[in-house]
C-alpha cells in the first residue's frame, strides 16, 4: 500500500486511473466472489474527490486514493450492508462504522462491501448466501491459482476479503477478528492478519458476532501497512465505550522510521526463544462456542423483520411473523447457533454453561498473563496448525486463534513458510494487551527475515496470471499492473 | 362480573372496605382511604389485616395478603439512558429516535451520566446501599416494541440494594393519626423503557411509537411487606413525592412516568406463603388501591370455593373495576439473562476511592451527590409541625396535593397572619374551592398575594370572617380585583361604630318580640337567630362577638 502511495504522490498514476483499472479487475474477477457489492460509482467520485486534492496539492496522506476493501459486516452509509444474509439483503445502513469512517476520512477510496460466512459465523466462507457461486466456479479450476482460493475457502469468516487482497483488487482490507477472521484466511493466502488489542479500535457499526471478542482487523500484504492502517484506527471512540479512554500516541510505523526500527531491531536480534505452558487451551473452543452463540441468540434477535430487511408474508400475528420470517432467511449455521445460544443461557443451564465458559475464559487470560509474566514479551505459534485442511479437520486447526481473542491480545499472522505442497501457512505473534506496536515490530523483523512478502508478491502474479490466462483473459496488462 | 364487597373483620364490627379515595392530585385529606380496624385502637405497626369472606364463621381461618411492588419511574433527563435522542411526552410518533434506538445493527449504547446520577440520588434518598460496581444485563424476548429482541437492565449487580422507603397511614378518628410504617427496598436498577404498540383492531393491525424506547427507568423493587391496597398507595405516592422532590422522576402517572407491577399472595399466617399473580397495568394510585384489594378477595374467595391460584400476569380492567387474567399462552418465561458485553461495568468512587487526578467528568463521586440531596418529604413535614404548629396530616395535605406547599409557603411569606390561620384558609377554604371545581393548584384564580392581602385584612380585623369568605369569593370570579378594591366597593368594612350597632340591636328586638320571650323564658340559644339577623342587616359586616355582648347586655337589663 505504501508502495502505491508513493507511486500516487509522484503522479506515477492518479486516483481515478488507479480506481479505474480496479475496478475493471474486480469486473474480471466476478467469479471469484469475492465482493457481494462493488461501489462503483462511490469509488469513483471518491477518486474524483482524491484528485482534485492531489492537483491542488491537499492530499491528506498516505491514504488518499487508496482503493480499499471492506467486509460485508461493517456498515457503510448508502451502501447495502447485508452481512451475507438473505435477513439484511437490502439494507442500507444510514451511516458508517467508525473504522470505514476514519479511513474515508483519510481519503481511502472504498471499493466494495467482500464476501463473508452469513452474519460472520463460520470459518470456511462458504456459509453465506453468495457464497454457492463461488465454490462452483473454483471447482471447474482445480489445477490452477483457483485451488488456492480453494483453500482459502477454509479460512473463514472473511474469505471473500482475503480473495479481495490477493486478487490485487485493493491494497487495505477490514474485517472482523472474532475468533479468527483475521488471521486464518491471511495465512492460507499468504497476507499479513492484523488483530489488534480488545478496545484499540472501536467495534461502533460493526454488525456484531460476538462483541465481546469482535474486533475490526487488518488485511494487508506487510506488517508496514497494518501498522499505518492502525496507527489511524486506534483510539477512543465516543459511540463506543469499550474503547480505551486514554489518548493513544501515534503509531510510530516503519517504513518512515528505519532509525526507531533499528532501535527495536537490534533488541530483537538478543531475542531469547523459550517454551511456555497455555494449560488451558484445549478447552478454548467449547468455551468460545458457549460463549459466542449465547451472544448470537441475543445479537441476532434484533433481526426480525419488523424495521428493516426480509420480511415474511404471513400477518397473522407479530410473533408467527417473527418465526416464519427467521426462519426461511437464516442457514443452518446460525439456527444452530441461535438455538444452542438460547439453550445455554435457560435459568437451569446458565451455572453450567455460561458460568463454567466464562470462568474458563478467566483461565485462558490467567494463562497469557502468567506467561507474559514470565518474561516473554511475544507469544509464537502457528496461525493455523497445517496449510489448509479438509473441513471436518478444521475445528482444530481454530484453537490457535480463538484462544487469542478470549483474552482480547492483539496478535498477527504474517506468511511463514512454504510447505511441500507450495501453500502458505501463517505465523501467529501475540503480543501484551496494547502493545500493539512491539507486536508489529516484531512482525516486521519477521517479516524481514524470512522475506517472505517479495517471494509471495511475485509468485502471486505469476498464479494469478496463470489463473487468468485459464479464463482467456490477457496476463500482460495484469503484470505490467504489478503494483497498481 | 362484579366485584365482590370487600371486608375487614375484627372486633365484632364489619366495615366496608372503603375506596381509597382519590388520585394524586385529588386528595383531601392526608392519605385516607379505608378506616382499617388494625389501625383504630391499636398502634401496633407490624399488624397485619385480616381478611375474610363475607359470612365469617367463629373459628375460621383468618387470611393475611402479601404485596409486593415494581415499580418503574422514568428518569428525568434531556436524552435517552444509552443514546442522545431527546426525551419528551406527546412528541410526534417515531420523532425522537436514533439508531441506536431502532436497534439498527452494529450500533452500541453509551451510558447517560445524567441518569446514572439519578439512580445513585435516588438511592440514598431510600436509604440504599450504592453498589461501587454494578453490570449491565440483557433480558431477552420478543415483542414489538423492544426492537433490540432485549432489554438492558441490571438484574445481578443493581445500582442500589438494601434500602428502606417509610410511609404514614392515617387512622383514629377523623383520620387523624398518623402511623409510621416502613417497607424495605429490595433493589434499584437502571433500564431501557420499551417502546409503544398502539393496536389498531379495526385493521388488526399494530402500530410501533419509538419515542419512548430506551429512556432511563428507574426500577423500584419493594419487598413483599405490604398487605394491602391502602399500603401500597400511600408508600407509591411517598415514593412520588420523594422522587419528584429529588427531580429524578417527574412520576406523573397519568403520563406513564410512574408504573407499578403488583406481587399478590394471600395465605394464612403462620403457612407458608401462597402462589402468586402479578397484576400488571396499574396507571393511577387509586386503581393501584384497587386493584391489590380486588385480587386479595379474588385470591380468597377461589381458594375458600376450594380453587386454586394460578401463577399468572393479570391486568387491572379500570372500568370493570376487576382483574383478568392476560392469558399468556407461552406460560412463565424464561428470559435468557446475560451480561451486557458493550458496557464495562459502572464504577462509582466515593471520597475514600476517587483515585487522584481523575477527570471529574469521567467519574460519579457518590459523597457529593449526598451532599446535593434536596430535604425529603418527611423531613418538610416535620418542618412544617415545628415551623407552624400544624398538626401532621395537615403537613401530609400541603405535600399531596402538587403544588400546594409552596402555594401555602408564598402565603405565610406575605401575610402577618398566623401560621394556624394561613394552615386553616389554606386547607379548608382554598382546597375546598379548587375540589369543587376540580382544578389543580396551578389553575387556581387566586394567587397567593391575593390571600395573603385577604388575610391580613382579617388579621387587622377591618373585615369579619363571613365578610372574608364573601371577599373570597369574589375574587374566585377572577375580576383582578385586590381584595382592597373588593372591600371598599362592597363596603365590607367590619362596623366599628359601637353606638349604630346598638341602635340596629334594639330595633332587631323590637321588631321580633317572639324571640326575645323565648330568651327570656330560659332559652339562650335563640339569641343566635337575633344574631344572625343583625348580621344580614350589616351585610355581615358587624363582629358577631360584639353583637351577642350587646344583645345579652340589652336582655339582662
Amino acid at each position: 500500500m505504501l508502495e502505491v502511495s508513493a507511486a500516487l504522490t509522484q503522479g506515477q498514476i492518479t486516483p481515478t486511473e488507479l480506481c479505474q483499472k480496479r475496478l475493471s479487475l474486480i469486473k474480471k474477477t466476478k467469479f471469484l466472489n469475492a465482493y457481494i457489492t462493488v461501489s462503483e460509482e462511490e469509488a469513483f467520485k471518491q477518486a474524483e474527490e482524491s484528485e482534485r486534492r492531489s492537483k491542488n496539492e491537499q492530499s491528506l496522506g498516505d491514504f488518499d486514493g487508496i482503493p480499499t476493501a471492506v467486509k460485508d459486516n461493517f456498515s457503510t452509509s448508502g451502501i447495502e450492508t447485508a452481512c451475507a444474509s438473505n435477513m439484511l439483503k437490502g439494507y442500507i445502513p444510514p451511516s458508517n462504522a467508525t473504522v470505514v469512517q476514519k479511513l474515508l476520512d483519510q481519503g481511502a477510496l472504498l471499493m466494495g462491501k467482500t464476501n463473508l460466512d452469513e452474519f460472520a459465523m463460520g470459518s470456511r466462507s462458504t456459509d453465506g448466501v453468495y457464497s454457492k457461486q463461488y465454490r462452483e466456479k473454483r471447482k471447474q479450476n482445480p489445477h490452477s491459482k483457483n485451488e488456492d482460493l480453494d483453500w482459502l475457502m477454509t479460512g473463514g469468516s472473511l474469505g471473500g476479503t482475503a480473495v479481495a487482497m490477493s486478487a490485487f483488487t485493493c491494497y487495505v482490507a477490514l474485517g472482523s477478528a472474532t475468533g479468527g477472521s483475521t488471521r486464518n484466511p491471511a495465512a492460507h493466502c499468504r497476507l499479513v492478519g492484523f488483530k489488534p488489542s480488545y478496545g484499540l479500535v472501536s467495534h461502533h457499526g460493526l454488525i456484531p458476532l460476538v462483541n465481546l471478542m469482535d474486533v475490526p482487523g487488518i488485511l494487508t500484504r506487510c506488517v508496514d501497512d497494518a501498522a499505518v492502517v492502525l496507527s489511524v484506527l486506534a483510539g477512543h471512540d465516543t459511540n463506543d465505550c469499550t474503547t480505551v479512554q486514554d489518548p493513544i500516541n501515534p503509531f510510530i510505523w516503519f517504513g518512515r522510521c528505519e532509525q526507531t526500527i533499528t532501535v527495536f531491531l537490534v533488541q530483537i536480534e538478543g531475542a531469547k526463544v523459550i517454551e511456555v505452558s497455555i494449560p488451558h487451551t484445549s478447552y478454548s473452543i467449547v468455551c468460545y462456542h458457549v460463549l459466542c452463540m449465547s451472544e448470537v441468540a441475543l445479537n441476532i434477535a434484533r433481526l426480525d423483520g419488523l424495521q428493516y430487511g426480509h420480511r415474511c408474508d404471513i400477518d397473522v400475528s407479530t410473533q408467527s411473523m417473527y418465526a416464519s420470517t427467521r426462519q426461511e432467511v437464516f442457514n443452518d449455521v446460525v439456527r444452530g447457533r441461535i438455538l444452542s445460544g438460547n439453550f445455554f443461557l435457560l435459568k437451569e443451564n446458565w451455572e453450567n454453561y455460561f458460568i463454567k465458559a466464562q470462568k474458563v475464559q478467566r483461565l485462558i487470560a490467567n494463562d497469557f498473563a502468567n506467561a507474559f509474566n514470565s518474561g516473554v514479551d511475544v507469544l509464537l505459534t502457528p496461525t493455523i496448525l497445517s496449510e489448509a485442511v479438509p473441513y471436518l479437520e478444521f475445528i482444530k486447526g481454530d484453537n490457535r486463534t480463538q484462544t487469542v481473542n478470549m483474552a482480547g491480545l492483539p496478535a498477527v499472522s504474517i506468511p511463514a513458510a512454504r510447505p511441500n505442497q507450495g501453500l502458505p501457512v501463517g505465523l501467529q505473534l501475540t503480543g501484551h494487551a496494547f502493545c500493539d506496536q512491539q507486536l508489529l515490530t516484531v512482525a516486521k523483523w519477521f517479516e524481514k527475515q524470512v522475506q517472505f512478502p517479495v517471494i509471495q508478491l511475485q509468485e502471486l502474479m505469476d498464479d494469478f496470471s496463470s489463473m487468468i490466462t485459464h479464463h482467456q483473459k490477457s496476463a500482460n496488462i495484469l503484470l505490467s499492473e504489478k503494483y497498481f | 362480573m362484579a366485584a365482590p364487597m370487600q371486608r375487614w373483620v375484627g372486633r365484632g364490627r364489619h366495615w366496608t372496605f372503603a375506596r381509597v379515595d382519590g388520585g394524586s392530585c385529588h386528595r383531601r385529606e392526608a392519605p385516607t382511604g379505608s378506616t382499617s380496624n388494625r389501625i383504630r385502637g391499636r398502634s401496633s405497626v407490624a399488624q397485619q389485616p385480616l381478611y375474610t369472606t363475607q359470612k365469617p364463621r367463629k373459628g375460621e381461618h383468618k387470611w393475611a395478603a402479601v404485596v409486593g411492588l415494581e415499580i418503574h419511574a422514568q428518569i428525568s433527563s434531556n436524552s435517552k439512558l444509552f443514546s442522545g435522542s431527546q426525551v419528551r411526552f406527546s412528541a410526534p410518533p417515531n420523532s425522537l429516535v436514533s439508531f441506536f434506538d431502532a436497534s439498527l445493527p452494529g450500533t452500541l449504547p453509551v451510558l447517560n451520566r445524567r441518569c446514572v446520577e439519578a439512580a445513585v440520588m435516588t438511592g440514598l434518598a431510600l436509604n440504599c446501599h450504592i453498589n461501587k460496581k454494578s453490570l449491565f444485563d440483557r433480558k431477552h424476548y420478543f415483542y414489538a416494541d423492544l426492537p433490540a429482541g432485549y432489554q438492558i437492565t441490571q438484574q445481578r449487580l443493581p445500582i442500589a440494594v438494601n434500602g428502606s422507603l417509610t410511609y404514614g397511614v392515617c387512622a383514629g378518628k377523623k383520620q387523624s393519626q398518623v402511623i409510621p410504617k416502613t417497607v424495605r427496598i429490595k433493589q434499584i436498577q437502571l433500564e431501557q423503557d420499551s417502546g409503544k404498540s398502539l393496536h389498531d383492531d379495526l385493521r388488526s393491525q399494530t402500530l410501533i411509537d419509538l419515542n419512548r424506547a430506551g429512556v432511563g427507568l428507574l426500577e423500584v423493587v419493594l419487598e413483599p411487606d405490604l398487605s394491602c391496597g391502602e399500603e401500597a398507595a400511600t408508600a407509591v405516592r411517598e415514593l412520588q413525592l420523594i422522587l419528584q422532590a429529588l427531580g429524578t422522576s417527574q412520576a406523573n402517572m397519568a403520563e406513564g412516568q410512574l408504573r407499578v407491577d403488583a406481587n399478590i399472595s394471600v395465605h394464612h399466617p403462620g403457612e407458608p406463603l401462597g402462589v402468586r399473580t402479578e397484576v400488571k397495568n396499574l396507571n393511577s394510585i387509586r386503581f393501584l388501591a384497587k386493584a391489590i384489594d380486588y385480587e386479595i378477595q379474588r385470591q380468597i374467595n377461589e381458594l375458600e370455593n376450594g380453587g386454586e391460584i394460578l401463577n399468572e400476569t393479570r391486568s387491572f380492567h379500570y372500568q370493570l373495576g376487576c382483574t383478568m387474567s392476560m392469558r399468556d399462552k407461552e406460560g412463565k418465561q424464561d428470559y435468557r439473562f446475560m451480561p451486557e458485553p458493550n458496557l464495562p461495568p459502572l464504577v462509582l468512587y466515593d471520597a475514600t476511592s476517587l483515585p487522584a487526578g481523575a477527570d471529574p467528568q469521567q467519574v460519579i463521586n457518590i459523597d457529593q451527590i449526598r451532599e446535593t440531596l434536596p430535604e425529603l418529604p418527611s423531613v418538610t413535614r416535620e418542618r412544617l409541625v415545628q415551623q407552624y404548629g400544624m398538626l401532621l396530616e395537615h403537613s401530609f395535605t400541603l405535600l399531596n396535593e402538587v403544588g400546594l406547599l409552596e402555594f401555602f409557603q408564598n402565603v405565610i411569606k406575605e401575610t402577618r397572619a398566623e401560621p394556624k390561620k394561613v394552615t386553616s384558609w389554606v386547607l379548608n377554604t382554598f382546597l375546598g374551592y379548587l375540589k369543587q371545581q376540580n382544578l389543580a393548584v396551578s389553575e387556581s384564580p387566586v394567587t397567593p398575594s391575593a390571600l395573603a392581602e385577604l388575610l391580613d385584612l382579617l388579621d387587622s380585623r377591618t373585615i369579619s370572617s363571613a365578610a372574608a369568605k364573601q371577599v373570597f369569593e369574589e375574587l374566585w370570579k377572577r375580576e383582578g380585583k385586590t381584595p382592597g378594591q373588593i372591600v371598599s366597593e362592597k363596603q365590607l368594612e367590619l362596623m366599628e361604630d359601637r353606638g349604630a350597632l346598638e341602635q340596629l340591636c334594639h330595633s332587631m328586638m323590637e321588631a321580633h318580640p317572639q324571640v326575645v320571650m323565648d330568651l327570656k323564658k330560659g332559652n339562650p340559644r335563640v339569641i343566635n337567630k337575633l344574631i344572625g339577623l343583625v348580621r344580614k342587616a350589616t351585610q355581615n359586616r358587624a363582629d358577631p362577638a360584639m353583637i351577642k355582648e350587646i344583645l345579652e347586655k340589652k336582655l339582662s337589663s
